[in-house]
Order: structure tokens, then sequence, then C-alpha cells
């Protein structure tokens, strides 16, 4: 696994989209940190961009990664290997190397303006945190809807389905539900919701962590102490890793019994 | 500064009783060597310079008009468990006192300087440090509350008193003065003709300044910083409220300005800054709120479907996360030509002023009116689909709040 | 040796390999021929591990394939596309394939005769489909693997290379290599097989050498014996379904 993961990641290391998705977060960090000059409200515009972002390009690019490979993969089922550490492999070159750019495309304007002694840190080490398990997330799942789709169209469709569901129609569920029973407590089943989707958990723990929580009023004060619990800190983190973890799982139990 | 006001005393005395006025030292060496003993020394009219010491003393009765003076800060320490200075004479002045360690009382207002039913009073450049209540008028009138520094260590609402507490007053002048960590920093009941100027009111736990059925009143030039709220102005009419700065007054239940039962009012030329809310309003009526900025706020103003015949003009709405809101359907307020930096129209004649009227209630800020715990899905990306989506075609925002008029610019 | 025992395969409703019974015994150059949809490929890839099959089972050397990974050290496979990362050179795939293996192999010689020496630094993304393939042969050929399958090994080659790696397989054979072959190209397997397996309809349909063959339909040139094979057996199937209709 760490051999093809190696590989991978040395070539998509050098593939031109990396060097893309890098300047794009330089250049996006650097200009937002410019022209608001308050690390905060900086943090808070890149929130925006990394929550829809990093799953979008998960998603894409595990999709197109997965079908370019799929020769190759070919060509590595025929040596002695296991075919979970192909996939894997694959799996964590992409991941790893779209994690990098995106660090490294983050990090370098956030470390020139000074990050690293103001106290805002710990911010923005979660915005990183939080993009960093959506990428993990979402290219699972990419991966996942690749290996059971032969055709390219329908595993494209399914995947931009999928981020469509989790980014945006899935909130609006969430809202829908909100009024119908708004008249019931909701605290614990906002919680449950929020805690469920990837995105809007990732959306909330940077929000908490940011001034802009003081707008979220009583239903943020009760968000506040969930996560400051450590069985509320606990549970999203699990929930968090299971989300990347049964895609995965998922993923490499579908590769074995696959023909190729 | 010390010696102009010693001068400005001086003559002051001079004037006003002339021929008899005498001066009475207290300090270790002096004639005197408490403040209580000099005082019933004094005739009418004297002053009572007291130079620089600590004075263990607690309350300390002026039932005659007499001119305090302190050189160099005279430390007056109550020990916490008693008030210090209690005035019941018309035209006492105190100043250049530290006046320190009142400590809480659960039954009685005691106050670092008390004044009960007195007129002319001037209470001016004193430190007042850890005073429970720091200075207290009641039924006074005429008196001027200048240049002190008030600090106190309030925790929570119940055990603590206010800065500068007003209780049936009249011609009140309070300026200048620094208030901290009260309850309110400033208190006014039924307080009617008086002036808050150039006041900085910071980190008080309920409220930098507190209106209370009080009327013609002007607050002006004045900062209010970390308050739970910064003004609250409930159940009073004619209030003046002029280019005042509101700024970080940020919590989860913290206002700029709380405006309840409100008529008449005015606010000018006044900055909201990094409020959880700038302008509350319920009831509020007949309000000319103008030429105000509004900068970084969450709700810029949120008026509720009780307040009626506002007008809101000229002002600028810079990056709030709610400019306005309401929640109702119905708008009985004027939204005119204001600059709104999220307004998108444009201006083809070029006359400064949007050919597109501006709506500005956003649907999720109508959403979670309705349903408070919806604001979790701030900034959600559906959530800027669907005010997209009802800026095209407003369906649920009541369409006559409208700006008719949007600048195109900021004011200045 | 090789082993293939009533193997089955369907992919959704299309039943490709109906039982196939096949003993690989020895060295030498077995072709595997058959029209389109006859199930080449899939026997190809169930040796190979990438199909999994619904029946039978497979043994190299005595050994079950099911489940294990380690026998294809003992395999080199040439298939009919490549395609790499495009973004790594030519030196570091060999040496990827080479770290996959845990073995050293020797890929210096072939390099110099497919004339790859100047391409070891470009990336694979600017090379030839051509030289992609020569690259693949060389991955293939470096290990001294006991079995060599090759799946349509000369598309896209030039006939240089074409002859360099028929060269290869004859002395591959002389070596004592098992070298089973698929191709459309006929002459590549009147020039090379020693055995020719002809699938139709996802089974065994003849086994035997060329000479067999030619006895069989009577015909002197490969190309025309299959014809043979392949008209007659449309033929055939009309007339049965004919009687049923």
């Amino acid at each position: 696994m760490i051999k093809i993961f190696k590989y991978s990641f040395f070539d998509l290391m050098r593939s031109r989209w990396s060097l893309i998705y890098f300047l794009f977060f330089a250049i996006t960090a650097a200009a937002l940190l410019y022209l608001s000059n308050d690390v905060s409200r900086a943090i808070i515009s890149l929130m925006n961009i990394i929550i829809i972002l990093c799953p979008l390009i998960g998603t894409m690019f595990g999709v197109m990664y997965y079908y370019n490979s799929r020769e190759f993969v070919e060509l590595l089922l025929a040596q002695p290997i296991k075919r979970r550490s192909i996939f894997l492999g694959q799996y964590l070159g992409l991941t790893v190397s779209l994690l990098l750019s995106f660090v490294a495309g983050m990090g370098l304007p956030f470390i020139f303006y000074g990050i690293l002694a103001s106290p805002e840190l710990s911010n923005f080490l979660v915005l990183l945190l939080t993009g960093g398990l959506l990428t993990f997330t979402f290219v699972a799942l990419a991966f996942l809807i690749a290996v059971k789709n032969e055709n390219k169209i329908k595993g494209f469709g399914f995947a931009i389905v999928v981020w469509l569901f989790m980014a945006v129609l899935y909130d609006g569920l969430f809202l829908l539900s909100l009024f119908i029973f708004e008249d019931y407590p909701l605290d614990k089943f906002s919680l449950a919701m929020t805690v469920l989707n990837p995105i809007d958990l990732s959306r909330i723990l940077i929000m908490l962590q940011l001034d802009i929580s003081a707008l979220l009023g009583y239903t943020g004060a009760v968000f506040n102490k969930f996560f400051g619990t450590s069985l509320g800190f606990i549970i999203s983190l699990a929930c968090a890793l299971l989300w990347i973890v049964v895609p995965t799982i998922s993923m490499v139990r579908v590769a074995r019994r696959k023909d190729f | 500064m010390k010696r102009i006001i010693f001068l400005i005393v001086i003559s002051l005395v001079l004037f006003t009783s002339p021929g008899r006025a005498a001066i009475l030292s207290v300090c270790n060496l002096c004639g005197h060597t408490s403040i209580t003993a000099a005082i019933e020394k004094a005739a009418p009219g004297d002053t009572v310079l007291v130079k620089k010491g600590i004075y263990k003393e607690g309350n300390i009765i002026l039932n005659k008009p007499l001119v305090l003076i302190g050189e160099g800060f005279p430390v007056v320490d109550g020990e916490n468990d008693s008030e210090i200075f209690t005035i019941s004479a018309d035209n006492v002045v105190i100043a250049g006192f530290r006046i320190q360690n009142v400590g809480t009382s659960y039954t009685v207002d005691r106050a670092g300087i008390n004044v009960i039913r007195s007129k002319g009073v001037v209470i001016r450049n004193n430190r007042l440090i850890n005073t429970f209540f720091g200075v207290y008028l009641q039924k006074s009138s005429d008196c001027i509350v200048e240049g002190n520094i008030m600090e106190g260590q309030a925790v929570e609402e119940m055990s603590s008193g206010n800065a500068i507490h007003l209780w049936y007053c009249k011609n009140i002048e309070v300026k200048n003065n620094t208030v901290k960590k009260h309850r309110d920093g400033i208190y006014l009941e039924f307080v009617d003709n008086s002036l808050v100027e150039n006041n900085i009111s910071e980190g008080n736990i309920r409220y930098g300044l507190h209106f209370m059925f009080s009327n013609h009143d002007d607050y002006i030039g004045n900062t209010f910083r970390n308050n739970g709220a910064g003004v609250a102005v409930m159940f009073s009419r004619f209030i003046t409220m002029d280019d005042n700065l509101f700024d970080h007054n940020w919590g989860t239940t913290a206002y700029g300005l709380l405006l309840k039962e409100i008529y008449d009012g005015e606010i000018s030329n006044n900055r909201f800054e990094k409020n959880t809310t700038a302008i509350y309003g319920e009831s509020a009526t007949r309000m000319k709120i103008h030429n105000n900025t509004f900068n970084q706020n969450g709700w810029a103003l949120r008026l509720l479907g009780s307040c009626m015949d506002n007008t809101i003009t000229a002002n600028n709405f810079l990056n709030n996360t709610f400019d306005v809101t309401t929640n109702s359907i119905r708008n009985y307020n004027d939204y005119t030509g204001n600059y709104w930096n999220e307004y998108t129209g444009y201006d083809l004649d070029k006359d400064g002023i949007g050919d597109v009227p501006h709506h500005p209630v956003k649907l999720f800020s109508y959403v979670v009116t309705r349903t408070e715990s919806s604001i979790i899905l701030l900034r959600s990306l559906f959530i800027d689909i669907l005010n997209f989506a009802e800026k095209v075609t407003p369906v649920f925002t009541p369409a006559t709040l409208v700006d008719e008029k949007p600048l195109m610019k900021p004011v200045l | 040796m090789i082993t293939i025992n009533k193997l089955e395969k369907s992919f959704n409703k299309n039943h490709v390999l109906k039982g196939v019974d096949l003993e690989v015994r020895g060295s030498g150059i077995f072709a595997i021929l058959g029209p389109n949809g006859s199930g080449k490929t899939t026997i190809i890839k169930t040796i190979l591990g990438m199909v999994i099959p619904d029946g039978g089972s497979i043994e190299l050397d005595g050994k079950n394939i099911k489940g294990n990974w380690s026998y294809r050290n003992s395999i080199g496979y040439l298939p009919q596309i490549a395609h790499f990362p495009e973004n790594l050179t030519v030196k570091e795939v060999i040496k990827m394939v080479k770290d996959i293996r845990g073995k050293r192999g020797d890929e210096q010689p072939l390099v110099e005769r497919f004339g790859l020496q100047p391409f070891m630094s470009s990336r694979l993304r600017n090379l030839s489909g051509g030289t992609r393939q020569k690259v693949n042969i060389v991955l293939c050929f470096m290990f001294d693997s006991k079995y060599i399958i090759l799946d349509e090994p000369t598309a896209g080659l030039d006939p240089v290379a074409m002859i360099t790696l028929k060269e290869l397989i004859h002395e591959e054979k002389k070596n004592g290599k098992t070298i089973l072959l698929t191709t459309h190209i006929m002459e590549l397997v009147e020039e090379l097989a020693d055995e020719i397996v002809f699938l139709l309809e996802g089974k065994i349909f003849f086994r035997g050498t060329l000479q067999d063959m030619q006895e069989m339909t009577g015909e002197a040139k490969l190309e025309r014996s299959i014809a043979r094979i392949l008209l007659r057996n449309n033929h055939e199937s009309k007339e049965v379904i004919t009687v049923k209709a």
C-alpha cells in the first residue's frame, strides 16, 4: 500500500492540477487577508469557500482520477500485490496530494501574515482540520462511486448528485423539518442533523470557534455546550471519522469483488 | 490642571460666599486629621482641603454647602462596609478624591458619593474604585458629574451597582466620565432635561447607558464598548442620541442600542461597529434614524412589527450579516435613501440614486425570526441560494419594506 | 503448469465462459484464439486474478489461485493498452514495479533492445502509444517470470519493434518459459505458436497444433481454417434455429 501510495502521490504532485489547486487557495487566502486585513473575517470567508470547494474538488478529482487510472490499475492488478493495497494506496495518494496543496496554499499566506504568533492560530487550525476531513471523506465517497459505476458519465453524475445533496439539499431538508416541527424542542434534532452531515459539522465547528458564534444565539449556546463536553467531542469526531472509514471500507469491499 | 481647578474652585467659593470663606486643611500633621472632623468644624461656604494620605473613613455626611478638595488624590476608604460621602445640602463640591471600597449590599444602595435632595452639586475629577454604586443622585437637580473615573468589580447583575445612578432628577450634566465594570454604566430613571456627553462606558454587565421613564434628554459623543448592551432606552420620549460610538457590544444577547416603548427620539450620526444587534426596537415609534453607520454587525436593524412611523434615511449599511430584520409581513416604517453595500442595482442617469429599489430584508432573516433555531444554517450554501431566489422574486419578505431610492455611494 | 477446471463466468446476462477445462503443461507458446466475445481475454484475466470466476478453479503449479496474490510473482503480463501515471518518468515506473515485486529485475538489456534509452527520464504523458507499449514490454519481461501472458502484444508497435518482440518471445521459449498469447494477427500465430487453443462461445472448440488444425479444416492457411470453423458454426446454429421455429 505504501508503495502504491508513494508513486501515485509523486505522480499527482507533479500534475498541473495540484499546482492550480495550490495557487487557488494561496491567491484566495492572500487576497482575503489583504482585503479584509482581519484574520477572523478572512477565516470566515475562507470557511465558506472550503466547505463547498473541498468536497466538490475531492469528489470531482476522486472520480476523475479513478477513471483515468483504470488501465494502470489493471497493470497493477497483474502484479503480486493485494487489491486492497492498490486501492487504498491510490486513495491515500490522491487525498494526501490534495491535502498538501490545500494546506500549503492556505498556510503560506497565513504564515506570512503571522498566524503562528496570533491568537487566531487555533481557529486557523480548525479550518485546516475540517478542510482535511472533508477532503478525506469526499475522495473516499468519489472512489466508492467510481468503483461501483463502470460507466463514467453515470459515475460523474452520481458523484455530483451526492455532493449537491450534502452541500445544498440536505440543508434544505433540515430547514424544512425545522419549519414543520417548530412547536417541538429542536435542539437535539438540530444537533443530530448537524453531526450527521460532514459539511454541516465542519461549518458549525468553525463558526463556534469564531466571534460569529454570538449570532447563533440560544441555539449556538446549546451547540457550544454540546461540543464543549467530551461526549459531544467524541461523538462528532466519531461521526467525522465514520464518514471517512465507511466509504473507504465499502470501496475496498466493492473493489475486492469487482471484475476488471 | 489641578492648580487651575483649585483656582476655579477657590474663586467660585470666594464669589458665592464673599468675606466669610475659610480653608480647613486635613492631613496627619494639620489642624484636622480626619475629614469628618474638619467638616464638623467647617461653616457653610468653607473649603476643606484634604492633603495626600489614606483616610479610612466612611459615612461622611455633608449637610452644609462645602467645597471638598483633594490634593494629590487622597484615598478615602470605606473598608467594604459603609457608604463614603452622603450629601444632603446644595452647592456641595467634591473634587480630586480617590474613593474606594464601599462594599456590596443587598439591602441598601450604598454609594461612593450619594446626593440626596440637593441642588447645584458638583462632583468632579474623582476616582471611584470598587464603590458598589459610584455616584448616586436622587431627587436632585442642576448637578454636574464630570471627569470622574469609576471602576467597579461587577460579576453578576444581582450583586452589583451602577456607576452613575440618577433617580428623579432634572437638569443634570454627566460629562467626560469613564465608567467600567458596573451593572449599568450610567442609569437614568425619571430624569428629565439632562445631558450625557463624551463619556466612555465599557465592560458593564448590563447596559452602558440606561434610560427608564426619562424624557427630553440628550446623549452625545459617548463611547459604549463591550457592554451587555450599549444603550437601553425604555419608556422614554424625546431622547436625542447623536454622534455616539457603539462598539463591540458582542455576545449571544448583546445589543448596541435597545429601544423599548420609546417615542419621538432621534438617532443620528452614530457609529455601530461589531455589535451582535446594532439597534433592536420594540414598540419604537416616530423615531428619526439618520446618518448613522452600521458596520460589521450581526443584525444592523431589528425592528419588530410593533415599531411604527420611524424614518430611516441616509444611513450606511456596511458588511452586516443582516441589514434589516422584522417579524412582520407588514411594514409601517420608511426606509428611503440609505446606502446598502449589498445593493446590486445600477444608476443609469448618474444622479447618485440607484434606479432599482433595494429590498434589505433577506429571506433567511425572515426565516430566522420565524424559527429561531434555523440560525444554525447560517452561511450554508443552501441559504445563499435561497436568499438569491427571494431577492429575484420576493414572496415571503415584506414587499413594502423597500428602499425606493438607495444611494450609490456611502453617506459621509 | 496451469490447470483450469470447469471455469464459469457471466457478466450480467452474458455467459462468457461455460465450463472451460484447460491444461497448459511445460514450456512453449500457446495461442488462445477465438472470435470477438469468445472469452479469450476473460480467461487471461481470470488467470491473473483480475476477473473473479463464478465457478471452477484455476491452479498454478498445483496451487489454487483463489484469494492468493503472491502467485503473480511468477507471471509477467503484457496488456493490450499501456496506461501509466502520467507524470511519472519511465525510469520511475520501472522502479515502481520493481518495488512492488520486491525483485531486482534486469531491464537494461531490454531498454537497449527497444531503444528506450532516450526516453528514460521523460514523463509518460509525453510518450507515444508505441513507446509506452515498449515500456510495457520491458515491465513484462524484465523479471524472468516462469509464465508470460501476452494480450494482443503487437498493438501499436512499429515493424522493427515487432520483430524484436518476436525474437524476444522465441528466446524466452527457449529458456523454458510458458507463454500464453492472444492475438488477431494470424501470421504471428503461424510464426510463433506451438499449440492453438480455439475458443468458441465460452467453450474450447479445438486444441492442438497448427498441423492438427490444418488437417481438421483442410485449409493450408490458419486464417482460412478459422474462417471455415466460424462459417460452419454459424451455418449450423442457423439450422438449429430453423428447426426450432
